[in-house]
């Protein structure tokens, strides 16, 4: 991942790329009414000042084009910025928006990467999103029988429940708990969509890695006590914590 | 209507080809009118462990374009007059093979045989995925080591995803564990994954153990299928894999090092 300049060979290098992830917060709009905006994220703000000051902050606009409503990046943008919130970037903008944002210095993110990295992404999501009235979906749950082998993925809306194994090279999310009646030897990454409540549970922990709203831990920081039994994962304080069941 | 079998393993070299050679001719001497395919197109080799290689005319490929017909391109068996091989192509590659050109020919041979063996190549690509995709029965060929095990696994995922039958929504394939190359004595001194480790990352049904034999090289180089050897520890192998499928209970053999005099004499392990 590093690709040095060309220069000649005995001068040492001054710089070098590499490829990095961070946890940005995103800030999700369901209204483009920006004096509300304005005044949610002020109220969101004032609970976690020191959180959010100079805090990076990517938008996400997929719910507003959505529903068609219009929004401008300029007034949104200083919105933020007023806040002492940085913007570093859009996601799910319509091309005149992106090139707005794009005017003012802020890259446009692929809105596909949300279920590819959402962990990465959508770290903290809840804290910044202002929430309008609870909607009233049905909390889905997806049941699976069979193991999930190798090279399999497996993404579910609400709970994930399943009664067989998941192997090594597997990856299962959702935006729910996750229940593994089996060996759970594959990634586990639950609260894809940020929700910090969701836990996974399982009843033999094997795996390569485990995520709950973005904080993830691989299978190198498990430390034996914990593995190859029944345990529950949570979210504490930002930890991962793992208990036995 | 036949019942079609892959032999597959994802991993290459792990004993697809012997094991194709090896239940096909004991399907056949069981009675069961029984076809061998060889989908490795482009790297043909079970008309070399078969011991037909001097004997192929035309192949699958040439079946598939209509440029000869089954009965020209099968090849009776030297050892059972029950047992038909289809070579590959050597000089194409798997780009020649179709889903519909697999399709017809399985369906034609179908009409004629009871059991229709696919020696699928490694990998996951084409050859692998049209060997398995039309499959009522999967033989997953498994060596006792880490690499071969995960590539098994994804083969199974593969199975249960992109087969005919998965996209149909039937009956899944049916599934079994082939365990080859085993060696109990590397097992008891922590060189080998044991048949329990295998079983507990793939959960799968276990048809048998094949243990490491000098007689499979020995068949190969012969040309022989090794089950015909019935004094090798390999050939009763497999020849207790085929009884098992066909439903008999047999005991598992070769999972146990083989004891000496002294084990014998004080037991334990």
């Amino acid at each position: 991942m590093s690709t040095d300049p060309q220069q000649t060979p005995h001068l040492p290098p001054a710089l070098e790329f590499k490829s990095s992830t961070f946890s940005v917060p995103v800030l999700v709009l369901f209204d483009n009414d920006t004096a509300v905006i304005e005044q949610q994220l002020q109220e969101k703000v004032r609970l976690a000042p020191e959180f959010f000051k100079n805090s990076p902050l990517v938008f996400d606009l997929q719910e507003l084009n959505r529903q068609e409503r219009e929004i401008d990046i300029d007034v949104l943008t200083k919105i933020i910025r007023k806040l002492n919130l940085l913007p570093i970037g859009i996601r799910g903008g319509t091309p005149q928006q992106n090139q707005q944002a794009i005017a003012q210095g802020i890259p446009v993110h692929s809105i596909h990467s949300s279920s590819a990295s959402a962990p990465v992404e959508t770290v903290k999501q809840k804290k910044t999103a202002p929430e309008p009235a609870p909607k009233a979906e049905p909390v889905m749950s997806t049941l699976i029988t069979h193991p999930i082998r190798s090279g399999q993925r497996l993404y579910a809306e609400g709970d994930l429940i399943i009664l067989a194994q998941v192997s090594a090279g597997a990856e299962i999310m959702a935006e729910g708990n996750i229940h593994v009646y089996g060996t759970l030897r594959g990634r586990a990454l639950a609260g894809v969509q940020g929700n910090p409540e969701a836990r996974i549970f399982c009843s033999d922990l094997q795996a390569e890695l485990i995520s709950i709203a973005g904080t993830y831990k691989i299978s190198e920081d498990l430390n034996e006590s914990v593995s190859n039994k029944p345990v529950q994962i949570y979210l504490q304080n930002e930890n991962l914590i793992i208990k036995d069941l | 209507m036949a019942r079609i079998i892959v032999v597959t393993s994802g991993k290459g070299g792990v004993g697809k080809t012997t094991t194709s050679a090896a239940i096909s001719m004991g399907l056949a001497k069981k009675g069961f009118k029984t076809a061998v395919i060889d989908f490795d197109v482009g790297l043909r080799n079970l008309d070399l462990i078969m011991g037909c290689e001097r004997r192929v005319v035309y192949d699958f490929i040439n079946v598939m374009n209509g440029e000869a017909n089954l009965n020209q391109a099968l090849i009776r068996d030297k050892h059972c007059d029950q047992l038909y091989i289809l070579p590959a192509s050597q000089t194409r590659d798997k780009d020649a093979l179709s889903i519909e050109g697999v399709g017809k020919v399985l369906e034609e041979l179908s009409k004629d045989f009871q059991y229709i063996v696919c020696d699928s190549p490694a990998g996951i690509e084409k050859g692998a995925h049209l060997a398995m995709y039309f499959a009522d029965d999967a033989f997953i060929v498994t060596n006792p080591e880490v690499s071969s095990v995960r590539d098994s696994d994804r083969m199974l995922g593969l199975l249960a995803s992109k087969s005919r039958r998965a996209e149909r929504n039937e009956e899944p394939i049916k599934e079994y564990l082939l365990l080859s190359r085993y060696s109990p004595d590397r097992v008891k001194l922590g060189e080998m994954l044991s048949v329990k480790d295998v079983q507990e990352i793939l959960s799968l049904h276990l048809l048998g153990v094949i243990p490491e034999s000098k007689s499979v090289l020995n068949a190969s180089n012969s040309g022989v299928p090794v089950i015909l050897d019935e004094k090798s520890d390999a050939g009763q192998a497999y020849a207790d894999i085929v009884a098992r499928y066909l439903g008999e209970e047999k005991p598992h053999r070769f999972i146990d090092e083989k004891k000496g005099l002294f084990g014998k004499l004080f037991g334990g392990k």
